[in-house]
């Protein structure tokens, strides 16, 4: 039995620390992968924000603060250094708990932020299903809407010609080609969205775990279509803080907490440590739960007491 | 021209990505047209009634306040208010641009030049339509005065519907990056362009800047009235503008030959270009420095 399959199975878990000290998982990359053979590149990426106390959009109040002296700027950094070399063909969770960068970095690979320091390389298309059909106006036909939105994500007019067949044949909207956007349903919208975004077969692909696209059976054809893509090599970067999830579609992982990169590595091992860690705040939560639960009772005891005390008296 | 631009390859966030979006740009303009004249004729119909009641009005007003008058004063108001609307009209729009996008922008890479591009040029064409206004108007004095008022020279007004596209685009990128940064510049861009409205002669003309000038030099006084005239003709891109397109459909249809003041001379156009590549070349450096930073202010 190979120490990796170890810490799998066994029951017990080493502490990060040791993982980290035997190599098993790391911070950053292995140094020895090549540029070439990666499809993204994220390398010491910092990207920072100004945490203002008062957001300043207005002419007004920026000479009112600009006099009085209070154009602070209050740094936050979303992501602190962070490394990560992905290879062509690989699937990578993203997990980490609410504000620990995980939208971040993924808003960084698809080039909507720009790093404040470091660089990001990726070779290749990206196809995002985070926000579907962003680039959908309402007010517009399906037919209208196909194009407009296979033009935002970059698609030439005459492909989108050559694939229009195929696009409204996925998204099963045929008899609505012609009506507005705006009488379909949020699940049509997604159909819509999702059947443009993937006609494609991008070199990456972008999922979030929140991914609902109508009914049942629609969002069986998608899974289905998304692990075509994949069979046929496209790299998969996935975001989610449900571990079944993440466990079931990807094999690598990184783990990000306020910025930092924890851990990455194998998804088992990166997985089972993330599990271990939000047991342990939740079972932290717990215990100060049934602290404060044992307190309030005895100031309520006491309280009952004296009360009691003050009838007698 | 695909080819050539997939050869050059441009880099991200550079002024050449709108040509690499150029169905993109070909989409959002047809989008807004669209949207505006789709499903009611009246849709056009309105953007040519609209010009016309408001040259009956004013044509109206001022012809009791300036009775030295003009002559075909309604085309010279016509031509005017068509120029000095559209990059009103385009520059406006291109203020809200970004900030009307911000959802859109937050979530896919899209060049951010297309969308100030975009509606500048929506508006554009819009106006090329408000023309129509101005086929009316001529033809019915044509008619009046049994004498044909088109003529080839009309064709001329594209060139100052050029510089004035292109003036367009700088300014408007520059207040859509603006208007990013800092809310109400929209309040300050109201005022600025009812400043400039008074200061472009749209419903008066400079002839009576000159008169009154002469009359200061007569009585030995300084001709302030005349440097006032010279320097809305050299430092005023809206009247630059609106004085060649009146050259060139209001000037041809004149009985008694060009009056001096609305002769359209070489410097005109030097001068229309130069302010037009001044302001697009500012436009432009400027939002690309600053389009990085628009996220975290949408």
């Amino acid at each position: 039995m190979s120490e990796n399959e170890k810490y799998v199975n066994g029951s017990e878990l080493p502490s990060v620390e040791e993982l980290l000290e035997q190599g098993l998982v790391t911070i950053n990359p292995d140094e020895n992968i090549k540029d070439e053979d990666c499809a993204v590149i994220v390398n010491d990426v910092t990207v920072r924000f100004n945490k203002a106390t008062e957001h300043i959009d207005n002419l007004k109040e920026y000479f009112v603060k600009l006099i009085k002296r209070e154009l602070m700027f209050q740094e936050f950094l979303a992501l602190k250094n962070v490394n990560l070399k992905i290879k062509k063909g690989e699937a990578w969770g993203i997990i980490g708990t609410n504000g620990s960068g995980k939208s971040t970095l993924l808003k960084v690979i698809s080039r909507i932020l720009k790093p404040y320091k470091g660089s990001v390389k990726v070779n290749g298309t990206i196809a995002s299903l985070i926000e579907l059909g962003a680039g959908i106006d309402p007010r517009l036909t399906a037919r209208e809407n196909i194009y407009l939105n296979g033009c935002i994500l970059g698609y030439s007019k005459e492909f989108i010609d050559e694939k229009f067949d195929e696009i409204v044949e996925f998204s099963e909207l045929r008899d609505f080609l012609d009506s507005p956007v705006q009488n379909f349903s949020s699940g049509m919208q997604s159909r819509l969205g999702f059947s443009v975004a993937t006609v494609v077969q991008p070199d990456i692909l972008i999922v979030d775990e929140v991914l609902s696209v109508g009914d049942v059976l629609f969002s069986k054809k998608c899974m289905n279509k998304m692990n075509e893509m994949l069979n046929n090599g496209t790299t998969l970067l996935f975001v989610s803080h449900s571990i079944d999830q993440v466990k079931s579609m990807c094999d690598k992982a990184i783990w990000l907490d306020h910025g930092n990169v924890v851990m990455q590595g194998d998804i088992d091992l990166v997985a089972n440590e993330y599990d271990q860690k939000i047991a342990a705040i939740k079972e932290r939560q717990r215990q100060e739960d049934a602290d404060r639960e044992r307190e309030l009772k005895a100031v309520e005891k006491r309280l009952a007491e004296e009360k009691k005390k003050r009838r007698i008296s | 021209m695909k080819k050539l631009i997939d050869r050059i390859n441009p880099e991200e966030g550079s002024f050449l990505e709108v040509f690499k979006f150029w169905d993109l740009l070909v989409q959002l303009v047809t989008r807004d047209i669209k949207l505006k004249y789709r499903r009611s004729f009246l849709g056009y119909l309105w953007s040519i009634l609209n010009p016309l009641m408001i040259m009956i009005i004013m044509t109206v007003v001022f012809s009791f306040l300036f009775s030295d008058g003009v002559e075909y004063f309604p085309l010279y108001l016509l031509a005017g208010r068509t120029m000095f609307e559209f990059i009103a009209g385009a520059t406006d729009k291109a203020l809200w641009s970004i900030t009307d996008n911000a959802g859109l922008l937050k979530k896919t890479y899209v060049s951010k030049f297309m969308f100030t591009i975009a509606k500048i040029t929506s508006t554009m064409i819009d106006f090329l339509f408000s023309l129509g206004a101005m086929v009316i108007v001529m033809l019915v004095y044509s008619i009046i005065n049994h004498r044909i008022l088109f003529s080839f020279m009309n064709l001329g007004f594209l060139i100052p519907f050029v510089e004035a596209y292109i003036f367009s685009v700088g300014a408007g990128l520059i207040l859509a990056e603006l208007h990013v940064f800092f809310r109400d510049i929209r309040y300050i861009y109201n005022a600025g362009m009812t400043a400039i409205m008074y200061a472009s002669a749209m419903f008066y003309s400079l002839d009576m800047f000159y008169k009154n000038g002469e009359a200061q030099i007569a009585a030995g006084a300084t001709p302030y009235a005349i440097y006032l005239a010279k320097f809305i003709e050299h430092f005023n891109p809206f009247y630059i503008y609106m004085k060649q397109i009146r050259y060139f459909l209001w000037a041809p249809t004149l009985s008694t030959g060009v009056p001096y003041w609305a002769q359209v001379h070489v410097i005109d156009f030097v001068l229309g270009f130069f302010y037009a590549f001044l302001m697009l070349a500012i436009g432009i450096s400027t939002f690309k420095k600053s389009q990085d930073k628009f996220i975290l202010y949408i």
